[in-house]
């Protein structure tokens, strides 16, 4: 085989993983609960697929093959580990599926009950995101330790840790009832926000780790929606990740400069993205269920808006945080709605609510001490401003963001 | 429990010391130092001359060497150090990352030894 096959043939490899990680990692785990043999079954598979396939060729079904490998791997694992009195039913289960799954290259898409897995009530919620990043999308420890400042060794324990509780804690692989539904798939929400959210903060793309980190949530929210195509707080969470990833490019100067939202170049916004988070925002609506996610979406529609009329309409977007403060009063929230109120109603009124919020939670927030910097700024009280950009660059993480509040400091 | 941040500057980084109250380089620094101090996590911390001004002791063979500088030929040095009395060490890397040193040098995060440990060593 020549090079350039060869290449192909690894580049197919690839692909299917990335398309196929989390499908085959929840199936081979719904039956036995244990996400880290799945996961070992199915790096064993991707290894003999880079051996075989660019030998024998690519198989004409990749999934069904990688499944088929994976639970050879997985039934001699349990044996070798020596569980069978307590799993021989399962083992049997999984031998009996293996030689259908020769014949039938179907079988379930269990991704759905694998990310509910994921953000189960009695998992750590600061896990959430990194388990759903390595099960569903095979992100490794390392990369997700990068993300989450973590050290590499420490992200390794704690998912360890985190599988080995869904596999002896009793965590059943289901879709919760509809009774649960609402709050358990807020923690899925949540979980695919948090990795985005991640991904922003590390701003703009200097980061090529937090610029891929933003495509993995999205491409998980897309896999949700696959999943759930009529829950609307799933379109918004969309919408809203879409709405923000148009504007990567616009939001740093040539020479790496912050650019605040309000002094962006619209003309540098991306016009398929935006279409798109407005098209799942209108499908959203007519679902007529509102939510945090669709507010917040709605927020950064109007923002958006701007590309066409020029300018921004702020008591429009008063009167959505206004909805999205009574479901989701966060710190980041509230201080949204009086960067918005300083912005419709003059530096006062922003300040009036800034001074709402209690001091203790802000004393380590940023975005607080900037907004509050700026309306100070506005209201011509040079010195209590600075007082509060200081705060704001030392909090700062962004070398840009750092340098930008230095400036406006004066 | 104490951490200490443990801060290295490339020899560009050092070159950037200026006793310039306006500079904003110094301004990120002062700004940083507020936080931590306003945040109730702040313990102390020293900065460091320039390596070039440091001396490195050795004792080998009960023969002793005398370098000038400081002892290993890296590329950053160290700089200063800041103690910080916080909960765990996921809070430490937080401050560590919010460091003006961190987007240019490194910054390390290593826990002081237990306090008894440390009474060992100064009586």
């Amino acid at each position: 085989m020549n090079g350039s096959n060869q290449e192909d043939t690894h580049r197919t490899i690839e692909r299917v993983a990335r398309e196929s990680y989390g499908r085959l990692v929840a199936y081979l785990s719904s039956h036995t609960r244990d996400v880290a043999s799945a996961e070992d079954a199915l790096s064993t598979a991707l290894v003999s697929a880079l051996k075989n396939w660019p030998r024998d060729g690519v198989p004409q079904n990749p999934e069904a093959w990688l499944l088929t490998t994976a639970r050879h791997s997985l039934i001699d694992l349990m044996r070798h580990q020596q569980v069978a009195l307590a799993s021989e039913p399962t083992l049997l289960l999984l031998r009996d599926e293996t030689n259908e799954a020769a014949l039938s290259a179907e079988f379930p898409d269990e991704r759905l009950k694998l990310l509910f897995v994921c953000t189960h009530p009695a998992i750590d919620p600061a896990m959430h995101t990194p388990l759903m990043l390595q099960t569903v999308l095979g992100l490794d420890a390392v990369r997700i330790a990068h993300a989450f400042l973590v050290s590499p060794t420490t992200m390794g324990q704690r998912l360890v840790r985190a599988k080995t509780k869904i596999r002896a804690g009793g965590i059943q692989f289901e879709v919760p009832l509809l009774r649960e539904l609402p709050q358990r798939l807020d923690a899925v929400l949540e979980a695919i926000y948090a990795a985005f959210g991640i991904a922003w903060d590390d701003m703009a793309g200097v980061d090529q780790c937090g610029r891929d980190l933003a495509e993995e949530a999205i491409w998980l929210a897309r896999v949700l929606l696959e999943l759930m195509p009529r829950e609307a707080e799933v379109r918004g969470l969309l919408s809203l990740m879409l709405h923000c990833e148009a504007r990567r490019r616009a939001r740093r100067g040539q020479d790496g400069r912050y650019i605040p939202l309000s002094e962006q170049d619209s003309r540098q916004w991306s016009l398929p993205f935006i279409e798109e988070a407005e098209h799942h925002l209108a499908e959203a609506s007519r679902l007529g269920r509102a939510g945090r996610f669709q507010l917040e979406a709605a927020i950064q529609s109007v923002h958006t808006e701007r590309a066409q009329s020029g300018r921004t309409e702020w008591s429009a977007i008063v009167l959505f945080y206004e909805q999205l403060i009574r479901i989701c009063p966060t710190l980041g929230t509230r201080t949204g709605h009086a960067a918005a109120v300083g912005e419709a109603n003059g530096p006062e009124a922003g300040l009036a609510v800034l001074d709402g919020t209690d001091p203790d939670d802000v004393s380590g927030y940023q975005p607080y001490w900037a907004v509050r910097g700026h309306l100070l700024q506005r209201q011509g009280k040079t010195s209590e401003a600075a007082e509060a950009f200081d705060r704001a660059i030392g909090l700062a993480e962004d070398p840009a963001v750092r340098q930008f509040l230095l400036q406006r400091r004066g | 429990m104490q951490f200490a941040l443990l801060i290295y500057h490339s020899p560009a980084e050092f070159a950037m010391r200026k006793n310039d109250y306006n500079d904003p380089h110094l301004g990120a620094w002062r700004a940083y130092y507020k936080a931590l101090v306003e945040a109730g996590v702040y313990v102390g911390a020293h900065a460091l001359e320039v390596p070039e001004t440091g001396t490195t002791v050795r004792l080998r063979e009960a023969k002793r060497s005398v370098q000038d500088g400081p002892f290993a030929e890296t590329k950053e040095q160290l700089a200063g150090l800041i103690i910080l009395e916080l909960p765990s060490v996921d809070a430490a890397l937080e401050w560590a990352a919010r460091c003006p040193g961190a987007s240019i040098g490194a910054v390390e995060v290593r826990p002081l030894a237990p306090e008894a440990m440390r009474r060992g060593f100064t009586g």
